[in-house]
């Protein structure tokens, strides 16, 4: 994403009471009593408590917390399923929660597209007349409406099933539908409530990866909710965490991981399978380099600098060409071979940014056979793996993880 | 005991006071418009029964075997909509029909039961009652009509107005309690013994179920597609026609069909003020001892309600067969 990120959607200070006592309760929240505290006193649940945070156009941004966190109470109240009790909310620098009932009604229809846990679709509908429900209310020309639901159908890979019912589908395509419904409407902003949750592990991985290609082929923002932190970390771009209601984090999934903003935030990242969330980024280190013109002698000399018994070489717009072995080049400068580009050794194992650490890991490498990192847009280097990096970042996660129990 | 009768709250004088009222003010209206109505209710059973009894057998047979037989599986039907797409008007009732004849053939349970309505019809002839069924069909069939008409509209008010849910559950209690000859009493000074009193009693005590199921049939729908509903933006309205009615349709015709069985129920009460039909015969039968003809009638109306209860629980139960 550029630097310049347009504010979609922006929340500011929203609480969401339930019950009578809301001014009370709202009071005693703002004096950081507990969710349960004000239970007891005021009879009110807290469903979200200061919440302040924006959305920036295109980017997917996962709400994640346990259940009874506030997390779905804060999406409904985005698109006003739920009155918030105070606070604003800024879609496109307008204040919707001063809209009026029949406004409301527009920025739905033009908005927000849902995507809901138990697919939420029609029974009396077939799959067609589901994804046509958007556009039927808005009273979309039939023609116009049947080309777009079509449209959509195709994008979540359910064409040939539009006359069959929900229930003849089985629960990954089922949501695939709940997808289609929302995104035929092609609204700014897909609003998904733990939408891959009732699915199996397997359905769901894939369902997930769908979500990314499409995420990032139609250029939507995305609000999804869940309470599994591996699929956060997989969707999101940005992560918010919350607890009782409060936002305890928002960050990207490296902030998350790396700097954990309270116990809370740890506990969960704890058990994060750290080999599936670590990238070759995350365990790379700079690697030392010479151009191809410039030789075996001064390869030798650089090797000699860093005490490894290797150096990448690159050409002259900094692309990664191959790698010198001291050995090589030692033999090349006793000879007297002038021939630099003969003895760069150019079976190289190469990875790119996000290749996870789990991959990296099935690969072989020493200090004389590391794995080149290559920049994602071009054929830079970036950096190298060798095994004491990966060692290194390592046990920074589980030094850690050591604190936690020493405070406990 | 004179504190008693002092304290005694006059709930009876002031009804009374309260009907001698509507007798005084509205009578001659109420009285001529429930002449009428008996009228075209007399014509039109007189209508029935002069088509020979045969002939009619055979139409209630066939319709009651459209009724009955199952709706198309729906991927046929929609691909045959598709078909006959081209066709205005007429399309869809080709798709219709051919949909339907399809699946008539092999639906052995519309087949029984057309051919089982037949012959109790043919029974009811058979015992030289015909023209008392088609009364009692008719009059039970247009009270069974006053009720659906009356009580779905209320019945989506109770659900979704709390404050006419309120007011509306007590009032339907009463209805299904308080004995039928209570509320006989003032409907014949108003309308006079005829038909239309019989209709009034009757739906009185049949219409609660109507009113009651439509909505709990919108009430109990699951909360997420209430709230899929209202994520898209759809109005009020929008959602009460393109959601909550067609779902709660099964729920709904449930409703329909305890109110025919419950007019069927009141026949016999409601021939006292002028009903007619097998009710009467069963009357009389009481009045003269007579326990053969009294079982003759009695079985005529366990006849009709048999087959109107299969066909409208047929109705019902394929809103939900989506196979």
């Amino acid at each position: 994403m550029s630097n310049e990120k347009k504010v979609k959607v922006k929340i500011q200070d929203l609480y969401k009471v339930f019950g009578n006592n809301t001014a009370e309760a709202i009071e005693l929240a703002k004096k950081n009593t507990s969710k349960d505290e004000i239970l007891k006193k005021t009879k009110c649940a807290i469903g979200v408590n200061n919440a302040n945070f924006e959305i920036y156009e295109g980017e997917t941004l996962v709400v994640m917390g346990l259940s009874g966190s506030g997390k779905s109470t804060l999406l409904r109240c985005i698109n006003r399923l739920i009155e918030p009790t105070t606070g604003s909310i800024f879609i496109d620098n307008e204040d919707i929660t001063k809209f009026k009932n029949d406004e409301i009604i527009k920025v739905r229809r033009k908005k927000f597209g849902m995507v809901f846990q138990r697919f939420a679709l029609f029974p009396h509908r077939t799959v067609l007349q589901n994804t046509e429900y958007g556009l039927e209310i808005q009273e979309t020309d039939e023609k116009e409406m049947r080309e777009k639901a079509m449209n959509a159908l195709e994008l979540v890979g359910l064409k040939g099933w539009e006359n069959y019912f929900p229930e003849q589908l089985s629960g990954g395509m089922q949501q695939r539908v709940g997808l289609a419904r929302a995104l035929a409407i092609d609204p700014d902003i897909l609003l998904m409530d733990e939408a891959f949750s009732a699915l199996d592990p397997l359905i769901r991985s894939d369902m997930q990866d769908e979500l990314l290609e499409l995420a990032a082929s139609v250029h939507k923002t995305i609000i999804f909710i869940t309470h599994d932190l591996d699929e956060a970390l997989k969707l999101g771009d940005r992560i918010v965490l919350m607890k009782d209601g409060r936002v305890v984090q928002v960050g990207t999934p490296e902030d998350i991981l790396s700097n954990p903003a309270n116990d809370y935030v740890e506990k969960f990242v704890e058990n994060v399978d750290v080999i599936k969330v670590l990238t070759a980024k995350d365990v790379m280190v700079p690697a030392a380099k010479v151009f191809k013109k410039d030789g075996a002698r001064i390869a030798l000399r650089k090797m000699k600098e860093i005490g490894l018994p290797r150096v990448l070489v690159q050409n002259k717009d900094k692309e990664f060409v191959g790698l010198v072995k001291d050995t090589v080049a030692l033999k090349a400068v006793e000879t007297g071979n002038k021939d630099f580009e003969s003895i760069i050794e150019k079976d190289v194992q190469i990875v790119n940014m996000d290749t996870p650490l789990e991959h990296i890991l099935t690969l072989e490498l020493d200090d004389v056979h590391p794995v080149v990192v290559l920049q994602d847009d071009n054929k830079k280097v970036a950096g190298v793996i060798v095994h004491s990096s990966i060692m290194a970042s390592l046990a920074e996660r589980i030094k850690g993880g050591t604190k936690e129990d020493d405070n406990s | 005991m004179i504190i008693a009768k002092i304290l005694k709250i006059p709930i009876g004088d002031w009804i009374e006071t309260f009907f001698e009222f509507l007798n005084r003010n509205i009578s001659s209206f109420t009285k001529a418009f429930s002449e009428s109505f008996n009228n075209g209710v007399d014509n039109t059973i007189d209508l029935f029964v002069g088509i020979n009894p045969i002939l009619l057998i055979i139409i209630l047979s066939i319709i009651i075997f459209f009724l009955s037989s199952a709706k198309p599986n729906r991927i046929t039907k929609a691909n045959l909509r598709e078909k006959y797409s081209n066709i205005k008007f007429l399309g869809h009732f080709i798709a219709w029909f051919l949909g339907k004849t399809k699946i008539m053939i092999k639906d052995r349970y519309a087949i029984k039961m057309t051919i089982g309505s037949f012959i109790g019809l043919i029974f009811c002839w058979n015992l030289g009652m015909w023209e008392l069924t088609v009364s009692t069909i008719v009059l039970i069939l247009i009270a069974t009509l006053i009720s659906i008409l009356i009580g779905i509209p209320l019945g989506i008010l109770a659900a979704l107005y709390k404050k006419f849910y309120r007011i509306i559950i007590p009032i339907l209690d009463v209805m299904q309690t308080m004995p039928a000859f209570v509320y006989l009493i003032p409907v014949i000074p108003l309308f006079r013994i005829g038909k239309l009193s019989a209709v009034l009693a009757t739906v009185i005590f049949a219409i609660p179920p109507a009113i009651r199921l439509t909505c709990l049939g919108i009430k109990q729908l699951p909360e997420e597609l209430i709230e899929a509903a209202n994520a898209f933006g759809s109005t009020k309205k929008q959602k009460l026609i393109k959601v909550q009615l067609p779902l709660a349709v099964p729920t709904i015709m449930a409703g329909v069909n305890q109110t025919i069985m419950l007019s069927l129920s009141m026949v016999v009460i409601a021939s006292m003020i002028g009903a007619g039909g097998l009710g009467k015969q069963v009357l009389w039968a009481v009045q003269n001892l007579k326990v053969g003809a009294g079982f003759e009638a009695g079985l005529g109306v366990v006849i009709i309600a048999i087959i109107l209860d299969r066909v409208t629980q047929r109705i019902a139960g394929s809103g939900k067969n989506k196979k």
